[in-house]
């Protein structure tokens, strides 16, 4: 069990997380959509205790009831790979060249379960298997650039399962992939999450892929996390202004019918881009950009309100709780 | 198959022909090479002494292959020495940064201000001079070389996606250096090594023209350039030849690494 309780991270110019609360119980699968700059990745990184040493931490982290927000690097070493793992966006720069991606995906059974040469070549074979790698006693022998970028995810995803994690998080790991490849790497993540009762964290900005993987998710702007709930209810019914512009700006192709006069309809975008981190407004950081935004919005920071922890002024005052 | 760069073929014949004939003299020189023969002296080149013989009767040729051990043996292990020294701080800064980082780079500063010569000079001046001696002053310069070498390639390849990703896998800086930073950094590495056993030959014939390195009867082409310099009106060849052989050596090994670069450096290889 993954707790964040009003997580902080600052840095000298700004906040690149703002208390973010999460609970990541076993088998979760759990969504991150956001913008980039959104913070989707710094939360990653405070799961895995990665955070730049730059950073300063405020807040709670759990794992299992520990304490974990300023644990020492070391500790971390001992949580990572086997209670946390996590795969990258580019499968081709995530793995070193010069190494067999045998050798890659045991080197953690080695060091954290000191498994030895022919077990770990075992463990690595059935783990290829797992992942669906075609013909694994071969392609464990193989370099990075032998194998097809989907091939490569697979390897990497092999990498994270080495020794059995809890929490897999997934930073955009189908953001480089051909969007049939893309389908498949997401719907084995959710296998071998069923599978193994493990946890997953999926994060992208890929709305679809999100709605296929996951079934619960959090919606996060400017180091906020603005909205959070079941994945079908907040796609349905998006609750924060800015779920709602999100979903608005997806393109569909069926749902994009021409004009009377011919001419396309435009995509609705939310309007302005996303302000950097020294920039942020002090209160709700969608200031700005927002279509129903409110004199307070700017300076009071809204509080998460409902069943989906929304933090919106507007919404605060349409409907009294 | 690509085209190899030209200054990588004649460094590699040059460096093949030098290292050759040092490994042969081993086992092998057509006279004695420290075998004195005074009534001999100044001989012409001949079927017995192909390059002629120096102002003791002894023979050149035998002489100069002496000297390409010497030479080849000096500069290999100062470069071995000085490079491992100097790649283990240089990683050790890269794995650690901060503080660490600061204080290697700042030491390896202070190294590169430091005339190479004059440590030299004072090794000998306190342990006497000898080629032990020698190796070691070009062990030391060779350090602060290879430190900035081995970091700013072993920055480079922290900022990886991999290296974060057996972060991510519960590696710890050690190993990961070992595993990944240390053989991604090697061809930089191999290349460095190359152009400073280049340097590490001149500057031992420098030391040793100085007496500070090969003492006799120990041959050095550095050694028999300084007994030739006060014959070099009555015996020019004496200087030219060890002169010749150092040319070709520090040229080789400077072709030949400059050629490595070029191959392994992707911008190069991109452009060709």
């Amino acid at each position: 069990m993954f707790e964040m309780h009003e997580m902080t991270v600052r840095f000298s110019i700004g906040d690149a997380l703002r208390d973010a609360s999460l609970r990541i119980a076993p088998g979760d699968r759990l969504g991150i959509v956001g913008e980039s700059g959104s913070g989707k990745s710094m939360l990653a990184a405070c799961l895995m205790g990665m955070v730049p040493q730059s950073a300063t931490l405020s807040g709670r982290l759990t794992i299992d009831g520990t304490d974990m927000t300023h644990a020492a690097e070391d500790l971390w070493q001992t949580i990572r790979a086997r209670r946390a793992a996590m795969i990258f966006q580019e499968p081709m720069s995530a793995l070193n060249p010069l190494r067999r991606v045998g050798d890659t995906v045991a080197e953690p059974m080695r060091v954290h379960l000191g498994l030895g040469k022919a077990q770990a070549r075992a463990r690595v074979q059935a783990l290829f298997e797992e992942v669906g790698i075609p013909d694994p006693s071969a392609r464990l022998r193989m370099f990075p650039h032998e194998l097809s970028g989907g091939q490569r995810q697979r390897v990497l995803i092999a990498l994270a399962l080495a020794c059995d994690p809890e929490l897999l998080i997934a930073d955009e790991p189908t953001t480089a992939l051909d969007a049939n490849v893309a389908l498949k790497i997401t719907d084995l993540l959710v296998h071998l999450s069923q599978s193994r009762n493990m946890a997953l964290v999926f994060i992208s900005h890929d709305l679809a892929a999100v709605a296929r993987a996951t079934t619960e998710i959090a919606v996060m702007y400017g180091g906020d996390i603005v909205e959070r709930g079941p994945t079908a209810a907040v796609l349905g019914t998006p609750a924060h202004p800015y779920t709602q512009g999100l979903l608005a700006a997806r393109p569909d192709p069926r749902a994009m019918p021409r004009e009377a006069d011919g001419s396309r309809r435009r995509l609705p975008t939310i309007p302005g881009s996303v302000p950097p981190l020294q920039a942020m407004a002090k209160g709700c950081r969608f200031t700005g950009r927002c279509a129903v935004e409110r004199s307070e919005c700017a300076s009071v920071k809204p509080v998460p309100t409902g069943p989906r922890h929304t933090t919106c002024h507007a919404l605060l005052h349409e409907e009294t709780p | 198959m690509k085209q190899l760069p030209a200054n990588f073929i004649i460094g590699a014949v040059l460096v093949a022909f030098v290292v050759g004939v040092a490994a042969l003299s081993l086992i092998w020189t057509p006279h004695d090479p420290t075998d004195l023969n005074i009534r001999a002296k100044f001989g012409a080149p001949s079927h017995v002494n192909w390059l002629g013989t120096d102002q003791l009767g002894r023979d050149l040729v035998s002489q100069l292959m002496a000297a390409a051990r010497n030479s080849m043996t000096v500069a290999l292990v100062a470069v071995l020495l000085g490079g491992s020294i100097g790649v283990a701080l240089g990683l050790l800064a890269s794995a650690i940064g901060g503080w660490v980082e600061d204080i290697v780079m700042r030491l390896a500063d202070l190294g590169f201000a430091f005339p190479a010569l004059l440590f030299a000079i004072m090794l000998a001046a306190v342990f006497g001079p000898s080629l032990t001696n020698a190796v070691l002053a070009i062990a030391f310069i060779n350090i602060p070389i290879f430190a900035r070498v081995a970091r700013a390639s072993g920055n480079q390849i922290w900022t990886r996606e991999y290296v974060l990703a057996a972060r991510a896998a519960g590696m710890n800086k050690f190993t990961i250096t070992l595993d990944h930073i240390l053989p991604n950094i090697a061809a930089a590495v191999i290349v460095q090594a190359t152009i400073e056993f280049a340097v590490a030959i001149l500057a031992e014939a420098a030391l040793s023209y100085l007496g500070l390195g090969a003492q006799p009867p120990a041959s050095s082409w550095g050694r028999m350039l300084s007994e030739a310099q006060t014959l070099m009106y009555l015996a020019p060849e004496l200087a030219i030849y060890p002169g010749l052989c150092i040319v070709t050596a520090v040229l080789g090994f400077g072709l030949l690494g400059d050629g490595l670069r070029d191959m392994t450096d992707p911008r190069l290889a991109r452009a060709r």
